[in-house]
């Protein structure tokens, strides 16, 4: 089970959370001009790494509100969280510090 | 070698193995150098990618083929699923690929002439509520239209099927029926693997295991010419990506987004016990799914943790809450102690169904999205897979399932019979 410090309460068990998928994802500003590739793009295609992923968390036994998390999906290990709306932080700096062992293969 | 890696097995093979002490079996498939060039690269040496080659050399005499495969061959979720055998889905499409894999199934041990112990002892799949009753009656009704068997069970009729089943009526979601494909089973996981390798390569068809795909070429044209691997530059006119959990990693290294998301799926085992459990049952409702292999372990399915992940592995309490389950289900074995548990990458699509075919790079060819289902389909994949990959035009059971229907909203929506909780 993970361990998620989540930005406004602090470390709590997984399963506290429910996981939202890929952070940063903008729905698009204006729908009715999109064809339906950019419609699929939106919807449906997703990065999906093999590495650090961006993704959202809600806390939702705790207090309730979405945060985005910076993860690893090799070792699983969570390197960032921040607030919703605030800039994703950058992955090389947060690919540095990262244990070599969490990101081998 | 005392004989060459075709030779048949046999009841007289067996004798004169036996008169030798067993020591002069063949190996089963040579492990070649990579050549520099093949007509048709096949990415991932699991039960998909090895039966592609197989029917790609045996059925359309395309025989200049490799199986590039980063670790052992069966290694990823070939070797790691709980081997459920079914057709029972729900839309017509979705029902003629998997129909067509259990009839493959049904001859396959005899075809590849490898024993691939498939066992038909029926999958009964479990009901706990008015809304599932429903689920499961419609989609018995919608299986008969299509001419694949699925019936209904009173709660005394899956008893009397399974008789460990607890129908008493003191659990928190009781039994209130089931729907049962007797024509389901299980089959030997590695054995598929083993079988498929072994008949592509005595077809010619080279195994390259311990070759880890880093990168696809591509000419000026657009085309695919190569990829770039742990063992090398290798030419290929053709690519078949079948790397399940890894394909997203894979056809992003030519260019392409696939919608999928990759999460570990986990599964147990038992220690191993006399035969005790006669048949296959699955519950999505409460999460469960569980056999006997023939060795006697209970395999035990797991669901998906939430987020997505190439660690294959996963939390404990996934795990914790099916055992929950089945001892519930099955109160003879909450004293059961578990051996291992583990966990396989599986490639999951919004639609819960696979995505097979062309793609916008031309001879790049995707079979992936097969998810948390994928061991039973392993034969119709690679059949219908390989005919596309060698007329470059998708199977007629291939073309509802291509990547294009995420732009035109065809899309095949098998969320109630994938039965894993996603």
């Amino acid at each position: 089970m993970l361990l998620i410090p989540c930005p406004h309460c602090g470390i709590r068990p997984e399963i506290e959370f429910r996981y939202a998928g890929e952070a940063h994802v903008a729905r698009p500003a204006e729908p009715a001009a999109l064809n339906d590739r950019d419609w699929a793009e939106y919807l449906y295609m997703r990065s999906n790494p093999r590495g650090l992923h961006y993704e959202r968390w809600r806390h939702v036994h705790g207090c309730a509100r979405y945060f985005n998390a910076v993860r690893h999906t090799l070792s699983d290990r969570i390197v960032a969280t921040y607030k919703a709306g605030d800039p994703r932080p950058h992955g090389d700096a947060l690919l540095a510090a990262l244990n070599p062992v969490d990101v081998r293969r | 070698m005392l004989q060459s890696p075709v030779s048949r097995f046999s009841f007289l093979a067996l004798a004169r193995n036996a008169l030798s002490g067993h020591q002069s079996w063949p190996e089963q498939w040579r492990s070649p150098e990579p050549k520099a060039a093949y007509d048709v690269v096949i990415v991932g040496g699991g039960g998909h990618g090895l039966a592609t080659a197989y029917y790609l050399a045996s059925q359309h005499g395309i025989t200049n083929v490799a199986v590039l495969e980063k670790n052992w061959l069966g290694g990823g979720n070939t070797g790691r699923n709980t081997t459920i055998i079914r057709s029972n889905y729900l839309w017509d499409e979705s029902a003629a690929i998997y129909e067509h894999a259990l009839k493959l199934w049904e001859g396959l041990s005899r075809e590849l002439n490898y024993n691939v112990m498939y066992s038909p002892r029926g999958v009964m799949m479990l009901a706990h509520t008015v809304h599932d009753i429903q689920v499961f009656k419609r989609h018995i009704h919608a299986n008969r239209l299509n001419g694949i068997d699925n019936e209904w069970l009173t709660p005394e009729g899956a008893r009397a099927f399974c008789p460990p089943l607890n129908i008493s009526g003191n659990m928190r979601y009781p039994v209130l029926g089931a729907a049962l494909q007797r024509r389901g089973g299980t089959a030997r996981h590695d054995a598929v693997a083993w079988g498929y390798a072994r008949g592509a390569d005595a077809h010619g068809v080279d195994i390259i295991q311990n070759c880890e795909v880093t990168g696809i070429r591509r000419g000026a044209d657009g085309a695919v010419t190569a990829v770039e691997t742990t063992r090398g530059t290798i030419g290929a006119r053709k690519i078949g990506v079948v790397a399940a959990g890894h394909t997203s990693v894979i056809m992003a290294m030519a260019g392409v987004r696939m919608p999928l998301e990759s999460y570990p799926l986990q599964a147990l085992v038992s220690e191993p016990v006399k035969p005790v459990f006669p048949c296959v049952v699955m519950s999505n409702t409460i999460h469960a799914y569980i056999s006997q292999s023939d060795k006697g372990e209970l395999v035990i399915g797991a669901g998906t943790d939430a987020y997505v992940s190439y660690s294959q592995t996963g939390g404990l309490h996934i795990a914790t809450h099916t055992v929950d389950a089945i001892s519930e289900l099955f109160p003879m074995f909450r004293r059961m102690k578990m051996l291992r548990n583990w966990g396989g990458i599986v490639d999951v699509t919004p639609d819960r169904s696979p995505i097979m075919g062309l793609t916008p790079v031309k001879g790049l060819y995707v079979n992936c999205g097969w998810g948390t289902g994928g061991f039973k389909a392993t034969p119709g994949s690679g059949h219908v897979f390989a005919a596309t990959v060698a007329r470059d035009e998708p199977h007629p059971y291939v073309a509802p399932f291509t990547l294009e229907r995420f732009r035109t909203g065809r899309l095949i929506d098998e969320a109630a019979a994938a039965a894993v909780a996603h």
